[in-house]
């Protein structure tokens, strides 16, 4: 209704046919709703609204099928990627995608993810970093940074006990399997624009067939660092960047 | 048509899981089943009829994969043997819980642990009492040779499709590797799946649809416990499956499932030549278990021997269908033994007719 009043020279801001009208119950500043958001964008965009068949993670996004406008699937934790083979060999027309928290992706589910890419699975992973457990309150993940605190590192991981941050992205780039894998962020608006490109072309790619488009996205998590959503976004890039340098890791081959 | 073969039970399986028109099948290595993959990568089901087969990384990936294309609505069919089983049940409870349709079998072999890759029934109470977590059940079948294998195999799709659970197959290593003479069934056709519940794409107009197991209110979950519950009260009513083998004028009872009753059937029969009235009961569904069958039986019976090749399981279950009505004595043969008929007819003898 109010559509009709806005004439589309005039439209700044629409909300996104891919996600319902559900509120999202992301903590404030929290990079998810964002992630959710532009995934959400790049089906509407592609009109692929019909054709997507999601898995939502165990970790904040769990709920992401309540989001999300397509057919999904809630997976058990860190399987995302064993239930998206499932989906996509019985349905290999459909764009199918997993959206996982480092925990569920990179600790748990290492086994299905690195299979996953292996096989060159035609799916895209979505990867959210944030470098902690954030659904249990804020415990370590295989991606928290050394001598960062978590509730199960109160005195700073030591990587003499507990092991260094595993760069997952850079594993799974190395296999065969994996056709196009990146890393972006989504705390400016600038990394906002490049992370859709991002994913818009791992879906683009998803019809090629040419194996498992990998994109993660190095985001927060204020409530758990303990931090005003600012003071995350500038720790992150102080911290998380250095680390998990931004940027494309594998990209296919120009023809 | 109807067409002969003489096939091992595993091999029948896959045949039958083919012919029964399913649409993927994922599985991982483990003796003694390992011949279902293998039949089925052999076999080209993707010429035959489109199905899929892949090789998972692990048990946990495989009864996911099954997760996924279930949810799709699509016929899934799993198989392994005890402690792939083991490493499958998170899977099933999640099955159990977001009520998917899907198939499993179990080709036992003994335990605990790695255990010993003879056969065994030792994992009836992982297979019947649930198994993984939570409050929910599988429908249980125990065949007890080749032809029941390809019988049952196509019954566990349509009772999975039925009431929207996983189904079991319980074999063991003896019914999984002896080669029978089998009569297969037609090649059932493969179908588009059209449920409003599976994950299929979004239908224009629609609201999109979820598959998931997780309730965050208390009120909610427990909607879905009394939802379960009652389809369990349903199975129960409709799907109990048994034979009985001269029970009529029987004043002694034995009773086994799966390839252990054949074997307690020739005692049976050598009991017979010796005077003593004696039936068998074979459960066909450990879960359902025949409950009211066990029960009349209990009035009229003396005494009842259950024979397992495990240390007592279906005891229990036996135990509680007679509520004490009559005496229930075990005698098992365990760790990949297999009992001998003289075993079981001395048992017989001493725990329940001399005892
Ligand atoms: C088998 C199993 N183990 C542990 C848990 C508890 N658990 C739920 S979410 C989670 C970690 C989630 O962290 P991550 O994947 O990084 O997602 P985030 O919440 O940070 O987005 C854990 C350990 C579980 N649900 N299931
Ligand atoms: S706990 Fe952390 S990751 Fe989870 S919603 Fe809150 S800020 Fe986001
Ligand atoms: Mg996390």
């Amino acid at each position: 209704m109010s559509e009709n009043l806005i004439k589309p020279e005039n439209l700044v801001y629409k909300k996104t046919d891919a996600m319902t009208d559900r509120v999202l119950h992301y903590c404030p500043g929290c990079g998810h709703g964002t992630a959710h958001r532009i995934l959400a964008e790049v089906i509407d965009e592609m009109g692929i609204q019909n054709e997507t068949i999601g898995v939502a993670p165990v970790g904040c996004s769990v709920l992401a099928y309540y989001y999300f406008n397509v057919d999904m699937q809630e997976a058990a934790h860190g399987r995302a990627p064993a239930v998206a083979t499932g989906i996509k060999r019985v349905f290999p027309e459909k764009y199918v995608f997993t959206y996982q928290g480092d925990g569920d992706l990179a600790a748990i589910g290492t086994a299905e993810t690195l299979h996953a890419c292996n096989r060159g699975e035609n799916i895209l992973i979505v990867f959210i970093n944030n470098g902690i457990y954030g659904m249990t309150g804020g415990q370590m993940a295989p991606t928290t940074l050394a001598g960062m605190k978590s509730s199960t590192s109160p005195f700073g991981r030591d990587i003499k006990t507990m092991g260094s941050p595993l760069k997952m992205t850079e594993l799974v780039a190395q296999l065969p399997g994996t056709y196009f894998v990146t890393r972006q962020a989504v705390h400016k608006p600038g990394n906002v624009r490049k992370t859709k490109r991002a994913i818009k072309k791992a879906m683009e790619y998803q019809k090629l067939n040419k194996g498992t488009c990998f994109v993660e996205i190095v985001s927060n998590c204020p409530s758990n660092w303990k931090m005003t959503p600012v003071q995350s976004n500038k720790w992150m890039e102080e911290n998380m960047f250095p680390y998990y340098p931004l940027g494309d890791i594998k990209v296919p081959e120009e023809k | 048509m109807k067409e002969l073969r003489l096939m091992k039970g595993n091999e029948a399986l896959a045949e039958a899981a083919i012919r029964a028109g399913a649409d993927a099948y994922f599985g991982y290595p483990i003796t003694p089943q390992s011949e279902v993959i293998e039949y089925l990568m052999a076999n080209r089901p993707e010429d035959r009829t489109g199905m899929v087969v892949l090789q998972a990384e692990s048990e946990i990936a495989a009864i996911n994969m099954v997760y996924g294309a279930a949810g799709c609505g699509k016929k899934a069919i799993t198989t392994s043997s005890s402690p792939g089983i083991s490493l499958k049940q998170e899977g099933l409870s999640y099955i159990a819980g977001a009520e998917l349709p899907c198939v499993v079998a179990n080709v036992v072999r003994g335990g605990p642990g790695l255990g010993t890759i003879q056969p065994s029934q030792s994992d009836y109470f992982q297979s019947v009492k649930g198994g993984g977590h939570g409050d929910y059940k599988l429908i249980v079948l125990a065949p007890n040779s080749v032809q029941e294998i390809v019988d049952f195999t196509r019954l566990a799709f349509e009772l999975a499709f039925k009431y929207r659970n996983p189904v079991m197959i319980q074999s063991d290593g003896i019914i999984g590797q002896m080669m029978e003479k089998v009569e297969l069934f037609e090649q059932i056709p493969r179908v588009e799946p059209d449920y409003d519940w599976a994950t299929l794409g979004r239908k224009n107009g629609k609201p999109a649809t979820f598959i998931t197991s997780l309730q965050l209110q208390a009120e909610e979950q427990e909607k879905v416990n009394l939802r379960l519950q009652a389809k369990y009260r349903e199975v129960e009513k409709n799907e109990v499956r048994y034979e009985t083998y001269k029970c009529d004028d029987a004043e002694y009872l034995l009773t086994a499932f799966g390839s252990c009753a054949r074997i307690t059937r020739k005692a049976m029969e050598m009991a017979r030549d010796k005077g003593y009235k004696v039936g068998l009961l074979r459960p066909q569904t450990l879960y359902p278990f025949p409950v009211d069958a066990f029960n009349k039986l209990a009035e009229q019976v003396k005494g009842i021997l259950s024979v397992e090749m495990n240390a007592g399981q279906m005891i229990e279950d036996v135990k509680l269908a007679v509520n004490g009505k009559t005496k229930v004595e075990h005698f098992g043969r365990f760790g990949g033994m297999i009992p001998s008929p003289d075993e079981i007819l001395n048992a017989l003898e001493q725990k329940i007719i001399g005892g």
